[in-house]
């Protein structure tokens, strides 16, 4: 410090010098770079990148049982020479919703819940973004790791697809579909899971409190379509909107009506689809009106 | 310009007044701002840094209304806040370069500037492991450095010396005082212990129930009270002293060991010097009587 190397040395000597405190007269950036930057971090952190090894564990855990089966499945379509994919891309990401359940339960907290907990918020509350800008920079974030975790495996089962020479045409459609699809569902994920999150700064509550949520309405609609529909046709209506009662059902549903996708051998008609729009849109909306209620909140405390 | 400026501040909640007409400015330097628990003063920061508006009033901080200039504001203040606001999973380097960012420095520049201060507030090795295993001093230190990282033109330091043991606070205040005078960076702390701000404030603002009790430089506080203080050999000396200063027609009385006297100009410095003398009593010590912060306040 600055008693060891007191001014009155000789400059000259070699020695190294306390130089004191300097001003910084660079640039700051404003709200929009900051709130960027906060997306990357929380980005980042969403797959334990800048955080502690064990924190790393889970998400990449996740990432590899997302990956893994579309891995051996490229392989098989390959070497096989296949004359039409096993798998269309958006089935994929409906068949692998307990582990995107299991991915937002565990990382939704850690960008929700931990700076709560912590009171770290306070720190982000007492710099230039806005709240606001901090819920969306979050949430923003927890949309673009589930992308991540969906779009990874889509990306390779795409590539694939190329390799094995199937329709380009057909195969990128797909590829489009299961994105745009996947992106519909991180939209409608991340909102449900931020939203509980920031709701308790308990870590634990906050994971159980998402899988129960996931899990037990995806059951639940699944039993109900099941017995509404017994022939599995779903000319019934009631069946049909039976799939507003989950996440994965209801982006699943909306999906195929926005990209007239009949891969599922029903589609809504345009009402029905209208109804699953305007319920995602609500759904969406008051979780991210609740989230901000929610930092408002914590902003006054 | 004041560094900060309140007219008519006033916080009211459903149940209690919080702030009560305050009315005070703060200039460069170190300024103090004492009041019990309850008594207004974290209310006070979180209204300068535009996190909850006023019920009725204005502030101004460095020429911004913490209203309608809250983003302004926060992005030329650093707060230190009371309570803990570490998480344990990140390094004190990692989370001070990412606030830094916060504050709308470049990545390449938050790196930089938490380096530096990060030394500056004395945390070496330390600060490349998680905090969840630092001490109450580190943390406070940590603490103190995210409120420094983006080279702040005010700082505003909430108990900064909570949970520190005597070693502690002592280097935690000497680092106050420098951030006020070599960092040229105008502070200002809250606390509750009055004596512990006497030795590093320029200005001390007194809060009582959300009301200004005082607002005044601590040499205005402690100044001298025109009493010199005068000590002699044995309590005797003391006594003719006494009965000697009053014949010549000053105002003296005896407290303690000591005689004090009311100063009416440099008269009186002679009369004490000339009185001891022709007296023959053994002088002790001669000086301008000045109060303690402690007793300014326990009125």
């Amino acid at each position: 410090m600055s008693e060891q190397f007191a001014p009155q040395q000789n400059p000259r000597t070699g020695v190294i010098h306390d130089i004191g405190y300097r001003h910084y007269e660079g640039p700051r950036l404003g709200r929009f770079a900051i709130t960027q930057a906060l997306l990357v971090a929380s980005v980042r952190h969403a797959y334990g990148l800048g955080r502690s090894g064990k924190s790393k564990v889970m998400p990449i855990l996740l990432l590899a049982v997302m990956v893994v089966p579309v891995a051996i499945i490229v392989g098989i379509e390959v070497a096989m020479k296949l004359d039409s994919p096993p798998i269309i891309p958006a089935h994929y990401v409906f068949f692998l919703q307990p582990v995107i359940a299991l991915y937002l339960a565990s990382q939704a907290p850690q960008l929700f819940s931990r700076d709560l907990r912590y009171g770290s918020i306070v720190l982000y509350l007492a710099r230039p973004p806005r709240r606001t800008d901090y819920a969306l920079a979050k949430l923003g974030a927890l949309v673009i790791a589930l992308l991540i975790l969906i779009g990874i495996p889509l990306f390779i089962l795409y590539v694939g697809a190329l390799l094995a020479k199937f329709d380009v045409t057909d195969m990128t459609k797909e590829f489009a579909v299961g994105l745009a699809g996947g992106l519909l569902l991180s939209i409608l994920l991340a909102s449900i899971g931020g939203l509980i999150a920031a709701a308790t700064p308990r870590r634990g509550f906050a994971v159980a409190a998402i899988i129960t949520v996931l899990i037990v309405s995806f059951t639940a609609t699944i039993t109900t379509t099941a017995i509404l529909d017994p022939d599995q046709t779903m000319d019934s209506t009631a069946a049909r909107f039976a799939n507003l009662g989950s996440p994965f059902t209801l982006s699943r549903t909306l999906g195929t009506f926005l990209f007239r996708d009949d891969s599922d051998g029903w589609m809504p008609t345009t009402t029905q689809g209208l109804v699953f729009l305007g319920v995602y849109l609500v759904i969406v909306g008051l979780c991210v009106w609740g989230l901000n209620r929610r930092y408002a909140k914590v902003a006054h405390g | 310009m004041p560094v900060i400026a309140t007219t008519a501040l006033t916080k009211r909640y459903p149940r209690v007044t919080a702030l009560d007409e305050l009315t005070v400015e703060v200039g460069s330097g170190v300024t103090g701002l004492v009041g019990a628990n309850g008594a207004g003063k974290s209310t006070l920061l979180k209204i300068l840094l535009g996190l909850i508006a006023p019920t009725a009033g204005s502030a101004i901080v460095l020429g911004h209304d913490v209203v309608t200039g809250g983003e302004a504001v926060r992005a030329l203040v650093g707060y230190m806040p009371e309570h803990d606001c570490l998480p344990p999973d990140v390094s004190a380097t990692e989370f001070v370069v990412h606030l830094g960012q916060m504050s709308g420095l470049p990545a390449t520049a938050a790196r930089e500037r938490a380096a530096d201060v990060l030394r500056h507030v004395g945390l070496d090795e330390a600060r490349y492991r998680p905090m969840g295993g630092y001490s109450t001093g580190m943390k406070q230190r940590v603490k103190l450095a995210q409120a420094l990282t983006h080279d702040p033109k005010l700082v505003l330091l909430d108990e900064p010396t909570n949970g520190l043991d005597p070693a502690g606070r002592d280097e935690m205040l000497a680092l106050v005082r420098r951030i006020g005078t070599e960092f040229g960076i105008p502070v200002l702390i809250t606390s509750h212990l009055l004596g512990e701000l006497e030795s590093v404030c320029d200005h001390i603002v007194v809060l009582d129930g959300g009301r200004l009790l005082r607002s005044e430089s601590k040499a205005a506080l402690t100044g001298e009270t025109g009493v010199l203080a005068v000590e002699v050999r044995d309590l005797s000396g003391r006594d003719r002293l006494g009965a000697a200063l009053a014949h010549a027609g000053a105002r003296a009385r005896a407290e303690g060991p000591l005689v004090l006297v009311e100063i009416t100009g440099d008269a009186t410095y002679d009369l004490v010097r000339d009185t001891v003398a022709e007296l023959g009593l053994g002088l002790v010590r001669v000086e301008p009587h000045r109060h303690r912060l402690e007793e300014v306040f326990s009125v």
